[in-house]
């Protein structure tokens, strides 16, 4: 069973077991508008969490994507460097970043749920 | 809301904007449309498809009079303005005394009449209207316009669809300039645009604003486009925009604009920073403003810094992005002018990291203009 959490940066991670899956928000996705290149962390890098981790560029400008959770690097969507428009297709599934082996699953704990996050979102 | 939200001006199409579910931003003290929900992608792809729908309207439009406004206008700007023939309008840059770029405005003197139709970019609307007045003091007399609207009408099928409301229209020429009727209002306009593609320009009323944009975004063939595409398309086109590409410490030479000075003020030398100018004329200048296309997907921003292969730099990215078109990055800046010729290999630091670009020639995308046939 997986859970998801969300950042007040617009990231989300899921985590199954000890590896979380990252990628951006459908409403941060919704925000940058179309993608048109995507720069992914390589599998080994160490990242803390809020950590710079990935860039992501729209037509108009580009963006740093955070680490929701520290740990260190295991994989990275290379397919988004093709096709980046898969981030505002499917931002929550197939349009994924990179997963990550937590150093502290702690630090997932303290993230916001769907629900606080829909919050959050309506309060900007 | 902030003050700044209070403070800022709206066009006379700003309900419009918001029914056609446009992101208001603020640009230039106004709030205007960057996108609406079609997006800045699919926005710049159909206007160079079809037809996109742009309003202009806090651009600076105003009219010079005077027993001789052509020739006072050449006091501060070197393009040849006493030359432009009825009917027709002219690309100039507005010079400081030292010779820097204060702005770049379009001239038309409409056909039988004595007024020179003037519009200036809406950031420098102010300034330009200040100093234009104050250097023609007692020669012309500048009358600003603000009540009018302006209206960007841009693409392939642009000419299609505007002839439906304004018949005859189509037999205008690139740079062409006229008084008609636009959807049963009166309009000036002009074969002109800042995309690079075939399209006019229809300045009205503000009170007939809504009702003429109304009928062209009727056609099946046109798309509302915001300041997102804006940027792109002008980029793509190779196209300065000020404050980014050009500023007053910048001079014609370095902004590769030659092309706007008239042949005759560049052999009279009789425009403001001609020491400066003629000098860079003659002997070139030591940067020079150039296309650059980044090798990979990786855009290059406005900042980005120009290296050359030794890591040395040797120049600034000025506008930088991704060209839907083009389906690639492209980017424009200053480099040295050992560096300016079209082929040079040169790095742009991303992020910390040397990316391969290329000088190239600008424009990016052929530009498509109805030019008259030679």
């Amino acid at each position: 069973m997986s859970e998801v959490r969300f950042t007040d940066q617009h990231e989300w991670v899921r985590l199954e077991g000890d590896e979380g899956t990252v990628g951006i928000t459908r409403h941060a996705a919704e925000q940058l508008g179309d993608v048109v290149f995507v720069e992914l962390p390589q599998a080994g890098r160490k990242v803390g969490a809020g950590g710079e981790a990935a860039v992501v560029e729209s037509v108009k400008a580009a963006s740093e994507v955070y680490a929701p959770v520290g740990g260190e690097v295991t994989a990275s969507n290379s397919a988004l460097e093709a096709e980046p428009a898969k981030v505002n297709e499917d931002p929550e599934g197939a349009g994924w970043f990179f997963k990550l082996k937590l150093s502290d699953k702690a630090e997932f704990a303290k993230l916001m749920d769907a629900a606080a996050y829909q919050e959050f979102v309506k309060g900007l | 809301m902030t003050d700044t939200n209070q403070a800022l001006k709206f066009t006379p199409l700003h309900a419009l904007h918001l029914e056609l579910g446009g992101k208001m931003v603020p640009f230039a003290g106004y709030a205007m449309p960057v996108q609406y929900p079609a997006g800045v992608l699919k926005e710049h792809l159909h206007t160079r498809e079809k037809a996109g729908l742009f309003d202009v309207s806090h651009m600076g439009q105003a009219f010079l009079s005077g027993s001789d406004p052509a020739r006072a206008l050449e006091s501060v700007t070197p393009a040849d303005i006493q030359g432009i023939p009825d009917g027709m309008q002219r690309y100039g840059l507005l010079l400081s005394d030292a010779g820097g770029i204060k702005d770049d405005f379009m001239t038309t003197r409409l056909a039988g009449e004595a007024a020179l139709y003037l519009v200036v970019n809406a950031a420098m609307k102010d300034a330009d209207f200040a100093y234009i007045g104050e250097k023609l003091k007692g020669q012309a007399t500048l009358a600003p316009a603000p009540d009018r609207a302006l209206l960007a009408l841009q693409g392939p099928l642009a000419a299609d669809v505007l002839e439906r409301h304004s018949p005859g229209i189509s037999q205008l020429t690139f740079m062409q300039a006229r008084r008609v009727t636009v959807a049963g209002v009166p309009a000036i306009v002009s074969r002109t645009g800042y995309t690079g593609e075939d399209g006019f320009e229809i300045s009205i009323e503000g009170k007939d604003a809504e009702k003429v944009a109304r009928a062209l975004l009727a056609e099946a063939e046109v798309l509302p486009i915001g300041l997102g595409a804006r940027d792109s398309l002008r980029l793509e086109a190779g196209l300065c925009l000020y404050g980014h590409d050009m500023d007053d410490s910048i001079d014609p030479v370095e902004a590769s604009l030659v092309w706007s000075m008239g042949k005759r003020r560049k052999e009279a030398g009789d425009f403001p920073g001609a020491d400066r100018i003629g000098r860079h004329l003659k002997d070139g200048a030591a940067k020079k403003r150039v296309g650059l296309r980044p090798e990979g997907r990786a855009p290059a921003r406005e900042g980005t810094e120009i290296a050359d292969k030794t890591g040395r730099i040797v120049g600034r990215v000025t506008s930088g992005g991704f060209g839907p078109s083009l389906n690639a990055p492209l980017a424009m800046g200053y480099v040295e002018k050992d560096f300016a010729a079209n082929g040079t290999k040169l790095d742009l630091i991303v992020r910390g990291k040397a990316l391969g670009a290329e000088v190239v020639a600008m424009p990016f995308v052929p530009n498509r203009y109805k030019r008259v046939k030679k």
